[in-house]
């Protein structure tokens, strides 16, 4: 047989990352996080946890554990990397393609294990601030989780809907929602007509 | 040492060497088997004699065989057969009027429930599945209430591909047949690895291909009883005596007569020694590991076939950490079938989703050794204490 060093199901960073998976969190260090958040479910899985130690206001140390697939470990240890020293602002903003981009690349039907790494920190950054009390001045609420098995946000059906998808097909497409267990298509498409409604609204002001 | 381990017998089979040697023989005797002269008369000949192979492994006879292209097409044909509309031509044998209704277990290959759903969808089609218990045997009281006087066929395998589990054949051909109905069973993962007689099994209908014991690829078995309701899915030529046009594929013919051979001589042997190695397998393999569990029955199993279930361990992780030491195995898990969800058979046995996608698939073959089941017993503990450890379940 040919060796298994070429043509992997993943590329070279997925597979190095998976072999070396950086920052797990170990039952013997003790890890004291600030912050902590899970997203995922085993029936779905996938499940990733991430907890995060803070300061000045930077992720200064980051562990996580997945249940889940190569490229869910690989995009959770991945992630793990890019938060230290971020601002908890920036890393709020991390997006599943920039997760995707660091990794170069997932398959298709792989990009849903990448798109629950930043929920999971979101949600840890969320903890953290709950913990201290501390009120963000965002223009934007935080994102509400619509799809449970593979961690669709009502922002990402917005930026789906933006994106032209009118149709369940098309959000799935988008999205990959509701392709795990399905349970939120009927919530998923209020928030999606919700969405179209507030962007032909947004159109129709720019209109006036 | 470089050793590479081969675990998915059930997905395909290493060609014997036999069977290569006869194989490129054949492909050298390049005659059309349909042609008159000498060519043709060359290769029907290696034709007849691999159709007389087939036969002997099924305990049927050469004139029942068909050559398909492979498993699929066999399955495709049998159902298609029972579709409705089909105009009585030459070599059609139509179906018994007034039934509509199919019953397939829950448990069956894509290439029934999918071909069965497609039969539903085209022509209006009732399409029944038929339960099974938690170790994948047919629930023979359930399956006997969704039999009645509209069932036009049923089709049961005999054996599973994931787990294994091997299906009471008379019993439910005895109670199908009360009702009128006609049975089929994919025996493609049974015929090699078990002894296949279609008149103990009682059944109308068998499909059988090369890959999977040792043969080529694209290379297949429908067996029929004389008589029952058949259409063509081919048309074309007069080939395989109508039931099949195309040119006949006679190295590929050639090779999984050969192949069919090898494994009915060496069937007792072999279903002996790998039941030893898979008993050896699962036996080590509880020792070293905690938290596993056997999916299958462990009285009506294949005996190459193992699947077991690990805690808090995603099957794909499994599989590849087990692939970077180049052992070769597979999963029920949703991540490594593209499709999000978890094994069907391992939904039908009533597993939860988590030990759906914690499942890993062993199956031996005949180049299964010793050596090769030590190897898996060594590597695969401190793989599943690794990803154990990264998991977020303890």
């Amino acid at each position: 047989m040919a060796e298994n060093t070429s043509s992997w199901a993943y590329s070279d960073r997925v597979k190095e990352h998976f072999m070396n998976p950086r920052n797990v969190l170990s039952d013997e260090e003790n890890f004291q996080e600030d912050g902590r958040g899970t997203v995922g479910s085993i029936q779905c899985g996938d499940e990733m946890l991430v907890l995060i130690k803070v300061a000045d206001g930077r992720i200064t140390d980051c562990r996580w554990r997945t249940y889940g697939c190569a490229s869910a470990i690989a995009s959770t240890s991945a992630l793990s990397e890019m938060v230290k020293g971020m601002s908890l602002e920036d890393a709020a903003q991390i997006t599943p393609k920039q997760i995707l981009n660091y990794l170069h690349g997932l398959p298709d039907s792989k990009v849903h294990c990448s798109v629950l790494g930043d929920k999971a920190l979101r949600a840890a950054i969320d903890d953290y601030r709950q913990r201290n009390g501390i009120v963000v001045e965002e223009k934007e609420r935080p994102a509400r989780i619509i799809c449970d098995c593979i961690g669709v946000t009502d922002k990402d059906i917005m930026a789906a809907a933006k994106d032209g998808a009118v149709t369940w097909n098309e959000l799935q497409q988008k999205t990959k929602i509701g392709t795990v267990c399905g349970k939120c298509k009927t919530h998923a498409m209020e928030v999606l007509d919700e969405s179209l409604f507030e962007i032909h609204h947004e159109t129709l002001k720019m209109h006036d | 040492m470089n050793r590479h381990v081969y675990l998915d017998n059930n997905a395909t089979t290493p060609l014997d060497p036999d069977v290569l040697a006869a194989f490129s023989d054949a492909l050298a005797r390049f005659g059309n088997p349909s042609s008159m002269h000498g060519f043709g008369r060359e290769a029907a000949s290696l034709v007849s004699d691999a159709r007389a192979e087939a036969a002997a492994i099924l305990g049927a006879e050469p004139g029942e065989i068909t050559c398909t292209s492979g498993g699929t097409e066999s399955n495709n044909t049998v159902l298609a057969s029972f579709a409705p509309g089909i105009p009585a031509t030459d070599g059609v044998i139509l179906p018994p009027p007034g039934r509509d209704e199919i019953i397939v277990s829950a448990i069956e290959h894509p290439a029934i429930l999918e071909t069965a759903f497609a039969l539903r969808d085209r022509f209006g089609m009732t399409v029944h599945l038929a339960p099974v218990d938690a170790t994948g045997r047919i629930d023979l009281a359930a399956f006997e209430r969704l039999v009645n006087d509209k069932t036009a066929l049923v089709s049961v395998m005999l054996a599973n591909n994931e787990i294994g589990t091997i299906q009471d054949l008379t019993a439910i051909s005895a109670i199908a047949h009360k009702a009128g109905a006609f049975v089929h069973t994919d025996a493609v993962q049974a015929v090699g690895k078990i002894p296949v007689d279609v008149t103990t099994l009682g059944v109308d209908y068998l499909s059988a291909s090369g890959h999977k014991i040792h043969g080529p690829k694209g290379i297949g078995i429908l067996w029929m009883r004389r008589g029952v309701p058949f259409a063509p899915l081919m048309h074309g030529g007069h080939q395989e005596q109508g039931r099949r046009a195309g040119t006949v594929n006679a190295p590929a013919i050639a090779a999984l007569g050969t192949a069919c051979r090898i494994a009915r001589e060496q069937l007792a042997t072999e279903a002996r020694r790998l039941a030893g190695l898979r008993d050896r397998l699962r036996a080590g393999i509880e020792e070293r590991i905690s938290d596993t569990s056997i999916n299958g029955n462990p009285d009506f199993c294949l005996p190459n076939t193992l699947n077991m279930s690990f805690r808090a361990a995603e099957g794909e992780s499994t599989l590849l950490y087990l692939d970077l030491e180049n052992i070769a195995v597979s999963t029920g898990s949703a991540c490594a079938s593209g499709s999000l969800e978890p094994s069907h058979v391992l939904l039908a046995c009533g597993r939860s989703a988590e030990l759906a996608h914690g499942s890993i698939r062993f199956s031996l073959g005949r180049t299964t050794s010793d050596e090769d089941i030590e190897y898996v017993l060594d590597k695969l503990p401190p793989i599943m204490a690794r990803i154990r450890s990264m998991s977020t379940l303890r």
